[in-house]
């Protein structure tokens, strides 16, 4: 166990923030750190807590140094501090400040905003592996179990990096935030977390590799914002992060597209042609299409909630302030300030789903979930090509971003996945086809037997093409402490 | 945005944005606003903001909590939605309104805030406010004017008063006041917590009194409910009492003229003034409270304050123009004295108490109007007891002495009762005939010996009750030249002259409201920081900021 009383901060937090040095930091952390170390204790069943997993440790930013894979217990990962490397005489990228050197410490004028910004980030950070902590027990395999903790801890990493901000740059309110994030608790009646998404217990493991592929790459989108800060530290950290996010997609896309693989294997095996055969494919112990298909309308409309309303204040103000910056804000080549631009959102305009023009300012959101939205379908495109090469006639498809949203301007609005106005009756019926139904979960759930043998995997999900850190297939990731 | 006419007269079967649960001595009243029922166009009340029609609404609904449910001891205020209690005020509508309206909406919320907030004091109907999300700027007044504040503790759930950062502007709706006068915090804490954007949550909150109690989330529902049953045994209101239904009022809206059953308003335009004829009791005062139940709303002394209070609402809002009005009076006098004594020999029946304390509140909205009032106490009229108040309301007034040539109405009289002592008190906590003679108290003391006499002119001025009492001879002339004059006068001066001297005396939480923090915040409607066109105001929601003028003045 982590000597929780003489942590050396130094040699057990791989940080390149100087922290041994910082002691206002250093004072905060101390207080702080008990109290994750507590958190993470309950999270977790005991028995996993106890085995031993091979995880990726990231301990400097050099590209040799940030994905060191040992076996290591959780609880005594060394959550590191880590902000990729300054950049030398780096500019605020964006809005009225565009052009001026980068925020070293926080501007006053900005303090709050900032704070919230990062509070909402931390927040998340948390909460999805409150959402997931008891996948382990149906782990399809040791190799998905593993990259299931991976994720954990490094949303855990990133949780670490977010309270690193508020103590360092926000005094007594940024200590008093960093252990607002331990009180709150994905679910809690006591103390929800602070995005409703994020309340939601992930289930099963369709359910989390799609979370991890679609709601994960929301904080992606959310991270390559303020990726483009003006206040330094908070890029440098963001940046840093992404490079670890990069496997929550992994993870994601491959999860799904293993799915799809074993799907389309055993229909083959079986002779089945029609994707929509559920009875007999059902029968067989794999997903079928059709299901993965209300998955992924699920997902995808959920995550597209995490963006906001349409027509954004907040978000305009935040990109004027030069604190978060659009997708990739240093490649575009407009003037970064947006005063007189208009920017396509979709709107309603007497009953019909209608695209319209609004200052870009207040469309920053729109513009970054449109961003999000080409992102997500590259990974769909991969996984059709699955479908297709099997010889399966089936497509999928995102549905159109005004079906099933609870924000905005299309929240509770009667639109089917075509974008398409229809009757109460019709949606109702409609509704069968396009989401999962709780007999689909039913179903979901009885396949959810864990498989502990390694290189062994569940019925309803192909190996993968290749073992993390090029280990064989039959691999121990996890040696399982089974007391 | 003033040409569609607004109507102050609303009912529950018309209500779109708050809902109310009646659970005998509990009532719990949601807000819960329609975003797309905004009283104008080019704006959407988002995230429970509200404007002057869900306003409208709530004075609606606490009016009738008082009349219609005796049996409500304690009102439940919280929110209809999720994540939100309540954002305030809506930006957009302030900032596309002209200066004229949000000037009449700040007051109008003002004064609804103060009748629910003296709910308590008045009629033992004690109002909570049971705080759940995000509670900032007028949503924080909203729960500062009630006389309980609960605030849940889930770490996210705040109260803020953000609007001196936010949008260059002041929390005008006592915001600023009561922190201070009512909750008592202190002014350096008060001046962090007015400061910031993102408020105060939890203990905190609490520590720093801007709550009462804050309450563990998963007990919060119960925790109110326990509260909301405590207050409502220690409230002395009756058990068994039943209420009167509060009926629409008889009035026509024509060109010229509104006119109700008590009041006729007739509007001169080119004069611009607007005549306001109160008519008293037709027939005698009912022998008993049983029977003035029985009338219910028919009873004269609630009709004539119901429709007066309507009256001047609707000329405050809809006919800003007319810079004075004239108040009249027609009747017998020793009617309305009978109807009002009635109500006075029974203070504590709870129906003649709402009545009075309607009486109260609407005799105050004349005090804070801000028109000239000039009363005319003519041949017939009846200047007594409640309507004599109105006498000492104006800011002038003129009375008819000696018979007049062809005029064969009763002589020009007032009368006073004991309800011009005390019982409708002005803002500063005074009777009107107390702030008249401030500093003198023989004067108030030789008015109090002639309570129940009838008074001429020449009494009447020897007591110093009116301005000028004019013969005959001089009465057309005199009358029409102080009304041209006005007219000729600039209507802010006129304005900022009357309210303050209006209001000779001690200052109290109600007049630092409706004088310091309504005037500061009006000054700053009109300056460019707040208002114009890259003000705060304005900019509010186009992501980038107010351009300051850093002078400070």
């Amino acid at each position: 166990m982590l000597d929780v009383i003489n942590v050396s901060y130094d040699t057990q937090i791989p940080n390149n923030v100087g922290l041994s040095s910082d002691k206002k930091v250093l004072k905060a952390l101390e207080k702080w750190h008990p109290g994750y170390i507590d958190w993470w204790n309950k999270l977790i069943p005991q028995n996993f807590q106890e085995s031993l997993v091979y995880l990726r440790t990231a301990v400097s930013v050099d590209p040799k140094g940030w994905a060191k894979f040992d076996y290591v217990k959780m609880p005594e990962y060394r959550w590191g501090v880590l902000l990729a490397p300054q950049v030398e005489d780096r500019r605020i990228p964006c809005g009225e400040h565009a052009g001026e050197p980068a925020w070293q410490e926080v501007p006053g004028e900005y303090r709050n905003m900032l704070k919230r910004l990062i509070v909402i980030q931390g927040d998340t950070e948390p909460a999805s592996v409150e959402q997931q902590r008891l996948l382990a027990l149906m782990a399809p395999s040791l190799y998905d179990m593993r990259n299931l903790f991976q994720v954990n801890v490094e949303e855990g990493r990133h949780l670490w990096a977010m309270v690193y901000l508020l103590h360092k740059y926000f005094g007594r309110d940024g200590r008093e935030e960093a252990d607002d994030l331990l009180r709150r608790q994905s679910g809690s009646e006591e103390a929800p977390r602070m995005l409703g998404a994020f309340n939601e217990e992930t289930p099963d493991w369709l359910s989390f590799f799609m979370f991890t592929y679609f709601t994960d790459r929301d904080g992606k989108m959310q991270l390559e914002s303020l990726a483009q800060s003006g206040f330094d530290p908070l890029s440098r950290t963001c940046r840093f992060m992404l490079t670890e996010e990069a496997h929550h997609m992994f993870v994601g896309e491959t999860g799904v597209g293993r799915t799809i693989q074993r799907t389309c294997e055993v229909m083959k095996e079986n002779g089945i042609e029609d994707p929509c055969d559920t009875d007999r494919i059902r029968a067989l112990g794999v997903i079928d299409l059709p299901l993965i298909q209300k998955k992924l309308n699920l997902h995808y409309t959920l995550s597209l909630d995490l963006f906001g309303q349409e027509v954004s204040t907040n978000a305009a103000n935040a990109f004027n302030a030069g604190i978060k910056g659009r997708y990739q804000e240093i490649r575009l080549t407009d003037d970064h300030k947006l005063t007189g631009d208009t920017y396509t959102v979709w709107d309603i305009v007497d009953g019909k789903v209608v695209q319209k023009e609004v200052p870009a300012l207040t469309a920053i959101n729109m513009r970054l979930r449109d961003d999000y939205t080409r992102d997500a379908a590259g990974g769909v495109g991969r996984w059709n090509k699955i479908i297709e090469k099997a010889g399966i006639d089936f497509e999928l498809k995102l549905p159109h971003e005004a079906f099933h949203r609870k924000i905005g301007v299309f929240a509770d609005k009667l639109i089917d996945p075509e974008g398409r106005f229809i009757t109460g009756a019709e949606y109702d019926e409609g509704m069968k086809e396009w989401l999962p139904s709780h007999a689909d979960g039913d179903y979901i759930q009885s396949l959810m037997k864990p498989v502990y043998e390694p290189g062994k995997y569940a019925s309803w999900i192909a190996p993968p093409k290749v073992g993390i850190d090029n280990k064989p297939g039959d691999f121990e990731y996890v040696k399982l402490h089974m007391a | 945005m003033t040409e569609k006419m607004i109507d102050f007269q609303t009912d529950p079967s018309r209500y779109r944005h708050w809902r109310v649960e009646y659970d005998g001595p509990v009532a719990t009243l949601y807000m819960d606003v329609d975003e797309d029922g905004g009283l104008f166009e080019g704006y959407q009340l988002k995230l429970n903001s509200y404007d002057l029609g869900v306003d409208i609404e709530l004075s609606d609904i606490i009016q009738r909590m008082r009349f219609e449910h005796p049996e409500v001891k304690v009102v439940v205020m919280r929110s209809g939605k999720d994540n939100v209690f309540c954002a305030g005020a809506n930006i957009r509508m302030l900032g596309g309104a002209a200066h004229s309206h949000k000037v009449n909406f700040c007051k109008f919320t003002n004064e609804t805030r103060n009748t629910y907030e003296a709910a308590e004091a008045d009629s033992g109907q004690k109002y909570i406010a049971a705080i759940k999300g995000s509670c900032a700027g007028g949503g924080y007044e909203l729960a500062l004017a009630c006389n309980y504040i609960m605030l849940t503790d889930d770490s996210t759930s705040s109260v803020a008063l953000p609007e001196v950062p936010l949008l260059a502007v002041l929390p005008g709706t006592g915001g600023l006041t009561r922190v201070t006068d009512k909750r008592q915090m202190r002014r350096d804490r008060a001046d962090v917590f007015c400061a910031m954007e993102e408020g105060i949550r939890g203990k905190r909150a609490k520590e720093w009194k801007l709550v009462d109690e804050v309450v563990p989330n998963s007990r919060f529902d119960e925790t109110v409910a326990e509260r909301a049953r405590e207050f409502a045994a220690a409230s002395p209101r009756p058990d068994d009492a039943t209420g009167i239904a509060l009926t629409p009022l008889k009035r026509e809206i024509g060109a010229d003229a509104v006119t109700y059953s008590t009041v006729e308003v007739e509007l001169d335009r080119k004069g611009r003034k607007a005549t306001i004829t109160v008519k008293g009791p037709e027939g005698d005062a009912p022998g008993d409270m049983e029977a003035f139940v029985a009338q219910g709303a028919e009873a004269w002394m609630l009709r004539a304050a119901r429709e007066l209070d309507d009256a001047i609402l609707h000329l405050r809002l809809n006919e800003m123009e007319l810079g004075l009005w004239v108040i009249r009076t027609e009747g017998d006098p020793a009617q309305v004295v009978a109807h009002e004594a009635l109500l006075l020999a029974n203070r504590d029946h709870w129906l003649a108490n709402e009545v009075l304390q309607l009486w109260k509140r609407m005799l105050k909205r004349v005090d804070v109007t801000s028109r000239s009032l000039v009363a005319l106490v003519e041949h017939g009229s009846c200047f007594a007891g409640a309507l004599a108040e109105l006498l000492f309301a104006v800011d002038r007034s003129y009375m008819m002495e000696d018979e007049f040539e062809g005029d064969n109405r009763p002589m020009a009289t007032v009368t006073l009762s004991e309800s011009n002592f005390g019982q409708y008190p002005m803002g500063n906590g005074l009777s009107r005939i107390a702030t008249r003679f401030i500093g003198d108290e023989a004067s108030v003391e030789a008015a109090r010996a002639t309570i129940g006499e009838v008074l001429e002119a020449e009494a009447a001025d020897e007591l110093g009750l009116v301005t000028y009492i004019l013969d005959d001879i001089d009465w057309e002339d005199e009358i029409r030249i102080f009304m041209e004059e006005r007219a000729s006068f600039s209507p802010d001066a006129l304005t900022g002259m009357e309210a303050n001297l209006r209001f000779a005396g001690p200052e109290t939480m109600e007049t630092r409201i409706f004088g310091r923090l309504t005037a500061w915040q009006n000054w700053i409607f009109n300056r460019p920081n707040a208002v114009g066109p890259d003000g705060a105001l304005q900019r509010y929601g186009s992501g980038v900021r107010g351009d300051y003028n850093l002078e400070r003045v």
